[in-house]
């Protein structure tokens, strides 16, 4: 068969599957995916004639919810390194099929981070500016313009690696190892160097004590491994229960094992950058201090998150520490929504706020997001999860439906 | 008026001239469809030329003319002025140096709107280059407990001094290594100038800067029209867009034609003062070597040639 047919029939295949044979759920949850994103493209479309003035942003505090949610991802994209790691350095058989599922929700959640730098930009239109030899890419001096290429690369790298074995499956063959196995173990460094690279355009900021301190991207890579396969867990939980797909308890159980190890450590750093501020007592410490209170006698608008993010945190640990918890269902489901919940405060609000407050003049500007900044990070989460629903409802119907199975038996 | 049997004029109007009518829709519809095309294509080459113009280092002399008079062009139509925009080149063998007089500052912000006036800048929202911190004369120099919006009748306020704050025109500058398109660069003269046309408003630079110095267009400046500055600089003072970040520049347009910057300028107090740093008999060569001299977070290693100093 022609190539270019068999990439038609590929597409307008995998078209009818991600669109047709959904239960009514289904095509709920698609209508409630589109509702959030036409909501967000009105919010968008609000600031794109406004400019960001219709955002909290200030010039105290010029990076706010957008770039918070943003570092959140990189985040929750890295964490697909967690389960390809055992799979293919181990060969350890149980995760190995649902690896795809963390490539895709590496390349859902790159979608996510790449949309909100662009919302976050004062001239997306210039965008390719970033661009090679038609740009001026800051090389190697910008950590952003670095962050930029690892970005895209890993983007790429994933898109690839999840849709060449979902083409695959689909014509019947056995994907060529020789392309597949290289590629996968490129992406392990690569998702370290994403996030490391990402708490480097912070930590390399000497003007923000806050963030300048050598244990950002330690903390960032733990707290990835926690929020990510939270999110999986979850996922292939209800993937179980409404399809054919299938994943041993054995697996779940190994995965929930991993994290308890990332939260020790997670909890672990953190505490030691907490002691190292508050020991030493020097005038950074009032970034601190307008993070778990407030300054010159006003409360802080943050302080409430920076709690209930750490609650959550101590809570999971305890959770997934004690292993009758963690190997109960029920328990585990809630130790993973709240370390999700805990790591997205953290990284969305506690991380780059306070960074800002007070800023490097000394004054406080007390940044909220505003009802813009909301409405346009919902929009943004829908595309997210659109693109994500619509490659596992794909990639279940061709790699784990039953007469497929029988197929390739 | 529900009533159907109702024939006053004004109902049997459009049926008498409904063939005009239409005629009349028809040729307007194709009129505003003709100018809309007409304006549209001559607005589309505007913005297709603003949208691939290049970086100002890649600029050929030529390009360099035919964007500035594109600039000059939108700048008339805009504001109703005729803004002159320069590419100056630096003053070789000259390096800037600022000092600023600590003892001798009151307070008073002429700085700040001389600044203003000068430099183009927005009226709303106001984004001021320069800001003055007031700080308690028992405490020193401790920017955690300045005030930037103190607001007395009479200044200086009793127990207080004041610090005026803007680009600090590092040798070493933060805001230049971390930006990821090259928008942003110290000139040979030692002036950290900004290309607005090809910054992407990512705000690093902001961040990145220690000394507050930077300001984003969070929306479209607002510049009354009779109060425009037309003598302006491509990296300089010219009238920024939307999305970009703009800064001090210690006047580009004035000093590389040997004049002070507006700031030194409108001191009433003498307390400014600028110079050539490598000219050994210049003002600011003499109180660096004579006067009781700081700079502002030494440790950061920015190495600002923005000098503080006691001279009384």
């Amino acid at each position: 068969m022609n190539p270019l047919v068999k990439v038609k029939n590929f597409v307008f295949g995998t078209g009818r599957m991600a669109f047709l044979g959904g239960s009514p759920v289904y095509y709920g949850w698609l209508l409630f995916l589109l509702i959030l994103i036409c909501q967000g493209l009105l919010a968008y479309s609000h600031q794109f004639q406004l400019g960001l003035i219709s955002t909290g942003l200030r010039d105290s505090v010029s990076w706010g919810f957008y770039i918070g949610n943003f570092t959140f991802l990189v985040g929750v994209a890295a964490a697909a390194v967690l389960l390809v790691i055992p799979a293919y350095l181990y060969n350890w058989k149980p995760i190995r099929e649902v690896v795809i599922f963390g490539e895709m929700l590496a390349v859902a959640a790159i979608v996510m981070c790449l949309l909100f730098v662009c919302v976050d930009m004062g001239r997306p239109d210039r965008f390719w500016h970033l661009f090679p030899i038609i740009g001026h890419m800051h090389l190697p001096s910008s950590i952003m313009a670095w962050d930029a290429c690892v970005l895209n690369v890993y983007l790429i790298i994933n898109l690839f690696v999840a849709s060449y074995l979902i083409y695959c499956a689909y014509n019947g063959k056995k994907y060529n190892p020789k392309i597949v196995v290289p590629l996968v173990i490129l992406s392990i460094p690569m998702a370290v160097s994403i996030h490391t690279v990402t708490a480097f355009l912070y930590n390399g900021m000497a003007s923000r004590p806050y963030w300048n301190s050598a244990i950002l991207a330690p903390r960032f890579i733990a707290s990835a491994f926690c929020s990510g396969p939270a999110l999986l867990l979850i996922l292939f939980q209800i993937l179980r229960k409404v399809s054919d797909f299938d994943i041993k308890d054995e697996a779940i159980q190994k995965v929930a094992e991993y994290m308890a190890y990332a939260m020790v450590l997670n909890l672990f750093l953190y505490g030691a950058e907490v002691f190292k501020e508050y020991y030493s007592n020097t005038h950074h410490l009032v970034h601190y201090k307008y993070l778990f209170s407030g300054l010159h006698g006003q409360t802080s608008p943050i302080a409430v998150y920076a709690w209930m993010s750490l609650a959550f945190a101590v809570i999971a640990l305890v959770i997934f520490l004690i292993p009758k918890l963690r190997m109960t269902p029920m328990t585990m489901n809630i130790g993973c929504v709240l370390i999700y919940f805990s790591v997205y405060i953290e990284k969305g609000i506690a991380l780059i706020i306070p960074g800002y407050t007070p800023d490097t003049l000394g004054q406080v500007y007390r940044y909220v997001p505003s009802m813009t900044e909301v409405r346009v990070a919902m929009g943004v989460f829908g595309i997210g999860f659109l693109i994500f629903t619509l490659m596992v409802k794909v990639s279940v119907a061709i790699l784990f439906s039953p007469d497929r199975k029988v197929a390739h038996a | 008026m529900n009533d159907p049997t109702d024939i006053s004029p004004a109902a049997a109007e459009p049926q008498e001239l409904g063939t005009s009518r239409r005629e009349f829709i028809i040729g307007t519809f194709y009129a505003l469809a003709a100018a809309a095309l007409a304006s549209g294509c001559a607005a589309d080459q505007l913005a297709l030329d603003e949208f691939v113009q290049k970086h100002f280092k890649d600029l050929t002399p030529d390009e360099l003319k035919k964007t500035i008079a594109r600039m000059e062009k939108k700048y008339w139509e805009e504001y109703g002025a005729n803004i002159k925009i320069n590419a100056t080149p630096p003053i070789p063998g000259v390096l800037y140096g600022y000092a600023l007089d600590l003892s001798r500052c009151i307070g008073c912000r002429r700085c700040v709107y001389g600044c203003i006036e000068e430099n183009n800048q927005s009226r709303n929202p106001s984004t001021p280059w320069i800001t003055v911190l007031e700080m308690d004369k028992e405490g020193g120099v401790d920017l955690a407990n300045a005030d930037a919006f103190y607001d007395h009748e009479q200044v200086p306020a009793p127990g207080k001094f004041y610090m005026p704050v803007a680009c600090q025109h590092c040798e070493n500058p933060p805001c230049v290594k971390v930006c990821p398109v090259e928008a942003t660069w110290k000139e040979p003269d030692g002036i950290v100038v900004i290309d607005y046309n090809w910054c992407i408003g990512c705000r690093c630079c902001i961040t990145a800067c220690p000394y507050g110095a930077r300001h984003f267009n969070w929306s479209t400046p607002i510049i009354p029209k009779d109060q425009i500055n037309t003598n302006t600089e491509y990296l300089g003072n010219r009238p920024r867009p939307r999305g970009v970040v703009e800064k001090c520049t210690w006047c580009i347009h004035r000093v590389r034609k040997g004049q002070y910057p507006k700031c030194v300028e409108v001191c009433p107090v003498g307390a400014r003062k600028f110079g050539n740093l490598l000219d050994p008999e210049s003002e600011i060569r003499y109180i660096l070597e004579n006067k009781r001299v700081l700079i502002l977070k030494e440790e950061l290693n920015t190495q600002p040639k923005f000098f503080y100093y006691y001279g009384l």
